[in-house]
């Protein structure tokens, strides 16, 4: 299991730094947040990013992927992490490419992959009913009717949820948990967007008696959804660790910037050690991120305790980046003209999405046999 | 077969042949091995399993041969660690002379003090102590005070020196003394080797919170060292003194420090022999909601240790990272024992006697011992100002 980036990783990682850099700076997140942007992110900039292969990273060659792995994807994450780009990588290059490649037939990964890596599909994972992760408790059904099923049920923080072409629902058939592809604009879908405090997607979604035909079923059920959402997690690690990452730089500098006392505030030991901390923190936070990835990559067995443990390091991380943050910063922390508070207001939204950290040390306990 | 293969085997055959089957099982802290003319021993297999290994130069394994040590290269020491953790052997020597002295001489030291002490330190003849801190020296260690002056063919010391481990144990200490009070602290300091057996050496032990006594406070009485003792230049000690925390501060433990980890009781374990279990869970959620908080630090902790390894062998130059081993090493270290203690209840309680396990016991001296990890080689407190300075570059 490596712990240091493939050459061919490290290029990926290089590129989407600049990308991000250049295409998409945190300014980029305030333009669509103050112009209520319909899409609440850019689809040009998504076409580009389809266009340097990352949609593809987790389709298979035949499908028009390239298979490079979840490695190759969380550095993307992680670069989009550090300026808090608003882009489908979660919810379509992660979880739609992934639902389908794994659960899906030939029929469905021809009909819905090649789209997908084009940029020209968007998904949407229908999941949480209640306020709290709980991918075991689903409440909402699939009847069995003739020609497929009838769905009922009401969903939220669906990520995406109002602009995905195609929902993933989760819903309790007579089997158990199964998943089904829905189209965005079936009878008897309803959309709602909510606006969140990050700025980012999230939707309502009521189903009533909506048909799908059989053919709108994956495989795999409780199992796809449990693989699927480590690799989520593991992703969205990255992503926070990226976040973590800039928010921590910025507040270095900040200390070295800001003076009070007649000197710079980063001479006070109060503030020196809190630093350092933050440092420490990041570099374990990064550890565990890295073997995760590697762990999913290579199929090895303790790829889901290291999900569970990559994902809570990052909650705690950026949870503290956010906030020392904010902190350190003072006043000027506190005002929406500075970018250091959206750090802070990503932290939280992210730490609730697929597991937060009493969710992830349950997990990680039960994984380890305690 | 490639030599790394054949070497493994070999090492295998010889390990299996040579490390008695006493020497494979957990060892006590009263059965670690230290060495030196005062040295005593519990069990005879200590002393032979010593020597069998001080033989080969495995104490010190990737010492060069010329010194004594095992002339190995690093991959060939992994392989040694790795099969020595296999049959769980424990480490045939530890102490400073290892773990600090020794790898100091090798790049400070003169041909003649290699030739006189290194050998000594891998055959474990000598035990050597460590003479840093003073009272009124602690975090400050460059301010210190105890004086050595140059007459003639001899230093003539005068001070007193605090925590010197074992001191009392000990052959021999390498000491910070001043040489130079009139210049800037740190550039009067040097670095000498005296002789525990000289005239007006007095060592002193202090009794801990643990109830032990391994450290000691140790004066100097007019002390007369010869010159030849001085490690590098006069004055420039210093440098060799940061040097050796260093070594200090990897908190390797030298050859054989796995067998700790191979028989180690781990705190889930704990919580669930003391809390009870529920479908294999600790029954206690609030418990195992702490020990999931500390495994998981613990668990990542462990990954960047290998990371950083990974990016050494990679030839990353040797990055940030290792600043940080030590103060999250031992914050981690108290927290185990932490947990352990919140699992056991009042069985951690016990101090000696009826009433209690030998491990219950054992486990209570070793969080009270526990403490000091993040006092010893550098405050954490130190460590943080280290990270914020060489890593972060924050201002002074």
């Amino acid at each position: 299991m490596p712990m240091i980036l493939s050459s061919e990783a490290q290029m990926v990682r290089d590129t989407a730094l600049d990308f991000f850099r250049e295409r998409s700076p945190v300014l980029a997140l305030r333009k669509l947040r103050d112009s209520n942007d319909p899409d609440g992110f850019s689809r040009a900039l998504w076409r580009e990013m389809a266009e340097l292969g990352w949609t593809g990273f987790l389709v298979p060659e035949d499908h028009g992927g390239s298979d490079f792995g979840v490695t190759g994807l969380a550095q993307v994450m992680e670069a989009a992490g550090r300026t808090l780009a608003a882009t489908p990588l979660l919810s379509t290059a992660l979880l739609g490419a992934s639902l389908i490649a794994l659960g899906g037939n030939e029929d469905q990964k021809a009909e819905h992959l090649p789209p997908l890596v084009a940029g020209e599909r968007l998904f949407a994972l229908a999941l949480e009913e209640g306020p709290r992760h709980a991918p075991a408790k689903i409440a909402a059904t699939a009847t069995v009717e003739a020609g497929g099923y009838r769905l009922n049920g009401s969903k939220r923080f669906v990520l995406d949820g109002h602009i995905a072409d195609v929902l993933i629902v989760v819903a309790q058939s007579p089997n158990g948990i199964a998943l089904f592809l829905v189209p965005g604009d079936a009878p008897g879908v309803t959309r709602t967007r909510t606006t969140m405090v990050d700025s980012r997607n999230a939707a309502l979604v009521r189903l009533e008696n909506v048909h799908v035909g059989k053919e709108a079923l994956l495989r795999g059920g409780p199992d796809l959804l449990e693989t699927v959402l480590d690799r989520a997690r593991v992703a969205l690690a990255a992503e926070m660790l990226g976040s973590a990452s800039e928010a921590f730089e910025r507040t270095v500098q900040y200390l070295k910037d800001r003076k009070q006392f007649g000197v710079q505030i980063g001479t006070f030991q109060a503030l020196k050690h809190r630093a350092a901390q933050m440092f420490c923190e990041i570099e374990v936070t990064r550890s565990a991120t890295i073997a995760a990835c590697s762990a999913l990559d290579e199929g090895g067995n303790e790829a889901a305790a290291l999900a569970a443990l990559a994902k809570g390091k990052a909650n705690d991380t950026l949870f503290l980046c956010g906030n020392e943050g904010v902190q350190m910063h003072g006043g000027i922390g506190m005002t929406d003209e500075h970018e250091i508070g959206f750090f802070m207001k990503r932290a939280r939204a992210a730490q609730a999405t697929f597991g937060d950290s009493t969710f992830c040390k349950d997990r990680y306990a039960h994984l380890m046999g305690y | 077969m490639t030599d790394l293969t054949l070497f493994r085997r070999e090492t295998r055959v010889w390990l299996e042949a040579n490390c008695p089957p006493v020497m494979r099982t957990r060892m006590p802290e009263e059965e670690q091995v230290a060495g030196g003319k005062r040295a005593s021993y519990v069990r005879p297999e200590q002393k032979i399993w010593l020597d069998r290994m001080a033989e080969k130069g495995w104490t010190a394994p990737t010492w060069p041969k010329q010194y004594g040590g095992g002339g190995l290269s690093p991959d060939e020491a992994i392989v040694l660690e790795e099969e020595m953790q296999d049959l769980g052997c424990r480490a045939p020597l530890r102490g400073m002379g290892l773990s600090m002295l020794g790898p100091t001489l090798l790049e400070y030291g003169t041909e003649e003090q290699r030739r006189t002490h290194i050998p000594k330190i891998v055959s474990g003849e000598i035990r050597w102590c460590q003479g840093y801190s003073e009272p009124g020296a602690g975090s400050d260690l460059a301010s210190l005070s105890t004086r050595a002056v140059l007459q003639g063919e001899h230093f003539l010391v005068n001070g007193h020196k605090i925590w010197t481990s074992n001191a009392h144990l000990s052959d021999w200490i390498f000491c910070l003394v001043r040489t130079d009070p009139t210049v800037k602290k740190h550039d009067g300091i040097s670095f000498l080797l005296i002789d525990m057996d000289d005239p007006g050496v007095r060592p002193n032990p202090i009794k801990l919170i643990s109830g032990k006594s391994v450290f000691c406070e140790t004066f100097f009485d007019n002390v007369r060292v010869p010159a030849g003792h001085l490690v590098g230049h006069l004055n420039k000690g210093w440098t060799i003194a940061k040097r050796l925390l260093e070594h200090e501060r990897k908190g390797i433990g030298g050859i054989g420090a796995r067998n700790a980890a191979k028989f180690e009781v781990t705190p889930e374990a704990m919580a669930k022999a003391y809390a009870g279990e529920e479908n294999g869970r600790i029954a206690d959620p609030v418990l195992r909601d702490h020990i999931a908080a500390y495994s998981m630090d613990a668990h990542a902790f462990q990954l960047t240790r290998r990371r950083a390894a990974e990016e050494a062998e990679a030839g990353t130059p040797p990055g940030p990272l290792s600043a940080m081993f030590k103060y999250y090493a031992t914050e981690l270290n108290k927290r185990r024992y932490e947990m352990m203690l919140e699992s056991e209840g009042v069985q951690a309680l016990g101090w000696e006697g009826e009433g209690f396990t030998d491990d219950e016991l054992r486990i209570t001296r070793e969080w009270l011992r526990s403490k000091a990890n993040t006092i010893e080689g550098g405050t954490s407190e130190v460590q943080l100002n280290i990270i914020a300075k060489r890593v972060l570059a924050l201002p002074d």
